[in-house]
C-alpha cells in the first residue's frame, strides 16, 4: 500500500495534468478481486486454512476413534454353569460370582441365573445367607434372597437386581448369557428365559 | 572469603548464569525476577496490599506448592510402579514396606493430593469472598474453574493406582455414573438414541472396556502421569499470567477517595 501510495504522488503544481500511470508487474491494480471475488493472496491463503482445519478435524477424529479399541480381553458374556445335578433345591451358588458375577440359585420350580451387579452404581453385593439377604458393600443396598430374590428392600437401589437368560445347552449343562437381561420393573421375569424349570 | 566470592563473581561462568550484578538496587530486584525463566510469569512489582497473607491466605500459593510436591514425589513413585494388573498392588506394597523412604514419598503424594483438592476450595472460596471473580478478572475464573476439574480428575483418576478392592470399586462407582451423561452416555438422556451402547460410549472410553480392568488401569495410569498434568502445567501458566495481565491480585478500590 505504502508503495503505490508513494510512486503514485505526483507533485502539486503538475496535479491539473493528467498522470500517466505506468502499468505495475506482477501484482493486479488495488481492490481488483476479479470474478470469484478472491484474489490469488485470498485464494491461497483460504486453501491453506482449509487444508489445516481438515487436518485437524480428520486427526481429531482419529485420535477419539484410536481410544475405542476393537477386542477387549474380557469374560466372555455366555459361560456353562454345570449340569443342574450339581445343585440342590434351595441353594444360592457363588461359584461363578468371582469371574462372572452371577448367582445360579435353585428352587422349587427351577434355576435362575442371578446377576451381582448393584443397580445402584455397579458394585458387587453379597449373599448374607443367615440374613437371606444381597447386601451391597458400596453403599447399602439390600435385595431379598428367599423367596423373591433379587427385589430391593432398603438402601439407595433404585430397582431389583437382574436376571440373565439361563436355558439348557446341548451337551446337558446350564448356559447363562449375560447379555440378555430380565428387569423386574419391565414385566421380564415372567419371560419363559428368565427362569430354567425344573422340580 | 569475601575477595574469592568477588573473584567468582567476575568469572564468565558467573556472569553467564546471573546477567546482573547482585546490589540491592530495585533494578536488579526487577532484573532478578525478569531474567529467571522460573520466575518470569511472575511480576517484577507488586504492589504493598498483595502480600498481606490475611487477604490472600496464599492458597493459591500453597496449592502451586503442592502441585510441585506432587509431581517430584510421583516421579520418585514411577521408578518403582508398573501400571499392569499383575504388578500394580505388588508394588504398592512393595512401595510402603521394602523401598527406602518408599512410604515417606507415596504418603507424601497422597496426603498432598488431599491438602491439594482443599486448598484449590480455600483458594476459590477466598476470591468468591473478596469478589475478585468480578471484572476483568472473569477469564481468570473461567480457567480456575477448568483447574479445579483438572485436580479432581487428577485426585480420581490417581485413586485407582493403588489397584486396591477400594480402587476398584471406587472408580466402578465413579466410573458407572458416565453412563448417565446426557448424549454421551448409554443409559443418560438421548444416549440411545444417538446410538450409544455399552460398548461405544463415554464410560467405555474411560475404561478401555465394559468394566474396570487391565486397560483401565493403564488408561488411568497415562492420564494420571502424562496426559492431566501437561493440561494443568499449561492452564496453570495462563492462570499465573493472566493474574498479572489483570492488574495483579485484587485490592481495594484505589480510584475512590477514601483509600
Amino acid at each position: 500500500m505504502k508503495v503505490s501510495e508513494t510512486s503514485d504522488v505526483t507533485p502539486k503544481q503538475s496535479s491539473s495534468q493528467p498522470t500517466i500511470r505506468k502499468p505495475k508487474q506482477d501484482r493486479p491494480p488495488d481492490d481488483d478481486r476479479g470474478t470469484w471475488k478472491l484474489n490469488r493472496r485470498n485464494f491461497l491463503s483460504l486453501s491453506g486454512w482449509i487444508a489445516f482445519f481438515i487436518f485437524l478435524f480428520t486427526s481429531t477424529l482419529g485420535a477419539l476413534r484410536f481410544m475405542f479399541p476393537r477386542v477387549t480381553y474380557e469374560p466372555p458374556s455366555t459361560f456353562k454353569a454345570g449340569y443342574p445335578e450339581d445343585y440342590i433345591i434351595g441353594e444360592v451358588s457363588e461359584k461363578y460370582k468371582d469371574q462372572y458375577r452371577v448367582w445360579i440359585i435353585r428352587n422349587a420350580e427351577g434355576f435362575i441365573a442371578l446377576s451381582a451387579i448393584c443397580t445402584h452404581l455397579g458394585c458387587t453385593p453379597r449373599y448374607l445367607a443367615s440374613e437371606n439377604k444381597f447386601k451391597c458393600p458400596c453403599h447399602g443396598s439390600g435385595f431379598r434372597s428367599d423367596p423373591d430374590f433379587g427385589i430391593n428392600f432398603e438402601g439407595p437401589a433404585p430397582r431389583p437386581l437382574e436376571r440373565l437368560k439361563i436355558s439348557l445347552a446341548e451337551d446337558g449343562q446350564i448356559l447363562v448369557d449375560r447379555n440378555i437381561k430380565f428387569r423386574y420393573e419391565l414385566g421380564d421375569w415372567t419371560k419363559p428365559e428368565a427362569l430354567l424349570k425344573r422340580g | 572469603m569475601g575477595k574469592l566470592k568477588e573473584k567468582f563473581q567476575q568469572t564468565e561462568v558467573y556472569k553467564s548464569i546471573f546477567r546482573h550484578s547482585y546490589q540491592d538496587t530495585s533494578r536488579n530486584r526487577a532484573l532478578q525476577i525478569l531474567d529467571n525463566v522460573f520466575l518470569h510469569l511472575h511480576p517484577v512489582r507488586i504492589s504493598r496490599h498483595a502480600t498481606n497473607v490475611g487477604y490472600t491466605w496464599g492458597m493459591g500459593g500453597i496449592t502451586f506448592l503442592l502441585f510441585l510436591v506432587l509431581t517430584i514425589t510421583g516421579v520418585i513413585l514411577m521408578f518403582y510402579y508398573r501400571p499392569a494388573a499383575e504388578y500394580a498392588y505388588e508394588d504398592m506394597k512393595y512401595l510402603m514396606n521394602d523401598v527406602p523412604f518408599g512410604p515417606l514419598m507415596r504418603n507424601m503424594h497422597r496426603w498432598g493430593a488431599h491438602a491439594m483438592v482443599i486448598t484449590v476450595m480455600l483458594h476459590m472460596f477466598r476470591v468468591f469472598l473478596t469478589g475478585s471473580y468480578k471484572p476483568p478478572r472473569q477469564f481468570n475464573w473461567g480457567v480456575g474453574v477448568i483447574l479445579l476439574v483438572l485436580t479432581f480428575l487428577l485426585s480420581f483418576t490417581g485413586y485407582l493406582l493403588p489397584w486396591d478392592q477400594l480402587a476398584i470399586w471406587a472408580v466402578t462407582v465413579g466410573t458407572n455414573m458416565a453412563r448417565a451423561t446426557p448424549l454421551l452416555g448409554h443409559e443418560g438422556p438421548f444416549g440411545p438414541e444417538l446410538g450409544m451402547q455399552i460398548n461405544n460410549d463415554i464410560r467405555f472410553i474411560l475404561l478401555g472396556g465394559t468394566q474396570v480392568g487391565p486397560p483401565t488401569l493403564l488408561r488411568f495410569y497415562v492420564g494420571h502421569c502424562i496426559f492431566l498434568p501437561i493440561v494443568a502445567a499449561i492452564f496453570m501458566a495462563v492462570h499465573f499470567w493472566r493474574i498479572r495481565k489483570d492488574g495483579g491480585i485484587s485490592g481495594p478500590d484505589t480510584t475512590k477517595k477514601e483509600f
